[in-house]
């Protein structure tokens, strides 16, 4: 193993001559080119480079990168180049390199922007993405209608494959959420309420807030992260390998195939799973509050049984379609707005989540409102 | 480049899925500077063959050899250095789309040179424009055609100037012309660089074009039928299928 060396020099019939000797492999320290171009773009210029590679070693591409900075360099500048000592491995790579000229336009330039250009880049995609947003909301409620009338294409067996998924299979995750919250909650209930000896109220405090609120929220927000990421990753999927195409051109609406289904999937679930969040909440609550609190089992059921009303369930349930609607819309959405590569489908499951649980938090807020000045 | 040093050598190589054997008593000899052709008809093991050479997929029994070392039987530090000599390129390009083709090539150079930042951006330029891609540095995977994603596919496995460069069917899903091109393309680098090339394609065009070597994979026997030149084979050799094969089933 030598050392890469490059000695420049002048000879007497105008041409400039570089000597190269040594190794030249890349991840080796080798002699720049830069003394090179730099010779090339000052005036007098040289007629002719020539290459004096006797002594050349083993060679790489350490070798070529740096041949063809001289080579564009040198075309640049009219400078004929006298090669013929060189390997010739290297020289058909150096020609080769100049085969295919650069495409027109090809190259790409880049600039820093402003603030006031990013900011304003930002409002733009915001809006952008709002207007989506409605266009596909209206694209779905069309696609429902045809839903209703008999006209959508789409497979049977797809529909109960999604509502099973979305329905059956998320039992466990919401069981255990729920019948968590619903002792934390009686905890909360315990500790306060012990002070003022209403301790039984406990039972209230957790039945009304499981039907009214929680269950919906929690069970929203489980089937946002589980059902709206999934739906966002499959169809985004889809899009990459250009299946939602395929389904186009066969003449099916893609969004009668794909979305419609799934959104009334979780429909259809969402009050089922909020029903049964609600139970498993209150089971939790009813656990902590018989093994602290001095109540009977009786007791406490009969409390619950007292506390929570027929408007209380409906209203929770409501909340619950909203919800289920929102997440679906969510997922589907950024499913048929994924790029096409696996970033993108990774992009697309994030921004399902997030917008999912966004809007679920943002028509809680609303819903609640309402039913407090109807006097739900 | 004509002093015939065998470079891989396959051992009476078995290959299976668990139970469901492939091929079996593969044994063939690649040299230094072959352009090695993998051929067989469709599902008969070619591109299991090719994860065996390339250590995604241990053999049943047997070994791969290179340079006389074998591959599966070494340790898995010694599997790892001998694949960095190696560059692949897949059936689709598989570039890894959330990076651009410059940061495609440079991921092995960071990785296994101390070259800096500007140096792995002019050799990934440099690859580029062997390829024919100059001035696409900075384009993501998914914004030029799949001709060039091969081409960037190529610049990526030339990367770390291999010694060995594998391709799995380059050819499909190109125009008959991108194909040439990328065929007269493969043959100038082994002419500049003396990289040792296996290539999987069932496309005759490019295995009489390019070809020197080969080995010849039947599904229905489950081993090979006939190794050599495909040009000798086409015309000589003594067993129908062969003959029929790369004559396109008009063999007499």
């Amino acid at each position: 193993m030598t050392n890469a060396e490059l000695s420049i020099s002048d000879s007497v019939d105008g041409s400039l001559v570089l000597d190269l000797s040594g190794d030249w492999l890349l991840g080796e320290d080798l002699p720049s080119p830069e003394p090179v171009l730099h010779r090339l773009s000052t005036t007098p210029k040289p007629k002719l480079v020539r290459f004096n590679a006797q002594d050349l070693g083993e060679w790489d591409t350490g070798l070529v990168k740096p041949l063809i900075a001289i080579a564009r360099s040198a075309q640049e500048s009219d400078i004929e180049i006298d090669d013929s000592s060189m390997p010739a491995g290297a020289k058909r790579l150096v020609a080769l390199a100049f085969a295919v000229p650069e495409r027109e336009g090809a190259r790409r330039t880049f600039r820093k922007k402003g603030f006031l250009e990013l900011l304003g880049e930002q409002v733009l995609s915001g809006l952008e993405g709002g207007r989506k947003l409605l266009t596909f909301t209206g694209e779905l409620v069309l696609s429902i209608g045809r839903f209703f009338r008999g006209k959508a294409t789409f497979q049977r067996s797809d529909v109960t494959q999604y509502i099973q998924e979305a329905g059956a299979e998320a039992f466990p995750i919401v069981s255990l959420i729920c019948f968590l919250i619903g002792m934390i909650f009686a905890f909360v209930g315990v500790m306060q309420l012990e002070m003022f000896g209403a301790g039984i109220y406990t039972a209230n405090l957790v039945a009304i807030a499981m039907v009214r609120e929680m269950s919906a929220i929690m069970t929203a927000i489980i089937m946002a992260g589980r059902t709206g990421a999934s739906y966002a990753a499959q169809i985004g999927t889809m899009k990459v390998n250009e299946e939602v195409d395929a389904l186009t051109t066969l003449g099916m609406n893609p969004i009668d195939f794909l979305v419609t289904p799934r959104v009334f999937a979780l429909i259809i679930m969402m009050p089922l799973l909020t029903m049964y969040a609600s139970l498993m909440g209150i089971i939790g609550g009813m656990m902590v509050g018989v093994t602290i609190l001095d109540v009977s089992l009786t007791q406490y059921v009969a409390q619950t049984l007292e506390s929570v009303h027929l408007n209380s369930l409906f209203g929770g349930l409501f909340k619950s379609i909203v919800y289920g609607t929102l997440v679906a819309l969510a997922g589907c959405q950024q499913g048929m707005a994924c790029g096409n590569s696996a970033l993108a489908v990774g992009q697309c499951t994030t921004r399902a989540v997030v917008m999912g649980i966004v809007l679920i938090v943002v028509s809680a807020s609303i819903l609640t409102v309402i039913y407090i000045n109807l006097g739900i | 480049m004509e002093n015939m040093q065998p470079h891989i050598v396959g051992q009476d190589l078995t290959m299976a899925y668990g139970d469901f054997l492939i091929q079996k008593d593969l044994n063939f000899t690649v040299n230094r500077g072959d352009v090695f052709i993998v051929m067989g008809g469709s599902g008969c093991g070619k591109s299991t063959l090719l994860k065996i050479m390339i250590g995604l997929k241990s053999p049943a029994t047997g070994d791969v050899f290179y340079d006389r070392e074998p591959f599966w039987a070494s340790g898995d530090t010694e599997r790892e250095l001998t694949k960095r000599k190696f560059g692949t390129l897949f059936q689709s390009g598989a570039l890894w789309s959330s990076m651009t083709l410059a940061e495609n090539i440079g991921l092995a150079l960071q990785q296994y040179t101390d070259l800096g930042e500007a140096e792995i951006r002019e050799v990934a330029a440099y690859k580029l424009m062997l390829v024919g891609l100059a001035g696409f540095e900075d384009y993501y995977p998914n914004e030029i055609s799949g001709g060039m994603k091969k081409r960037a596919g190529l610049a990526r496995a030339m990367a770390l100037d291999p010694e060995i460069l594998f391709f799995d069917e380059p050819s499909a899903g190109l125009d008959p012309i991108s194909a040439k091109l990328l065929d007269d393309l493969i043959l100038e680098l082994r002419e500049s660089l003396g990289t040792t090339v296996v290539i999987v394609t069932h496309e005759l065009a490019s295995i009489f074009a390019i070809g020197n070597n080969s080995v010849f994979l039947d599904p229905v026997t489950k081993t090979q039928l006939a190794t050599g030149n495909p040009n000798d084979l086409r015309d000589n050799h003594p067993n129908f299928e062969v003959r029929n094969f790369l004559q396109r089933g008009e063999a007499a």
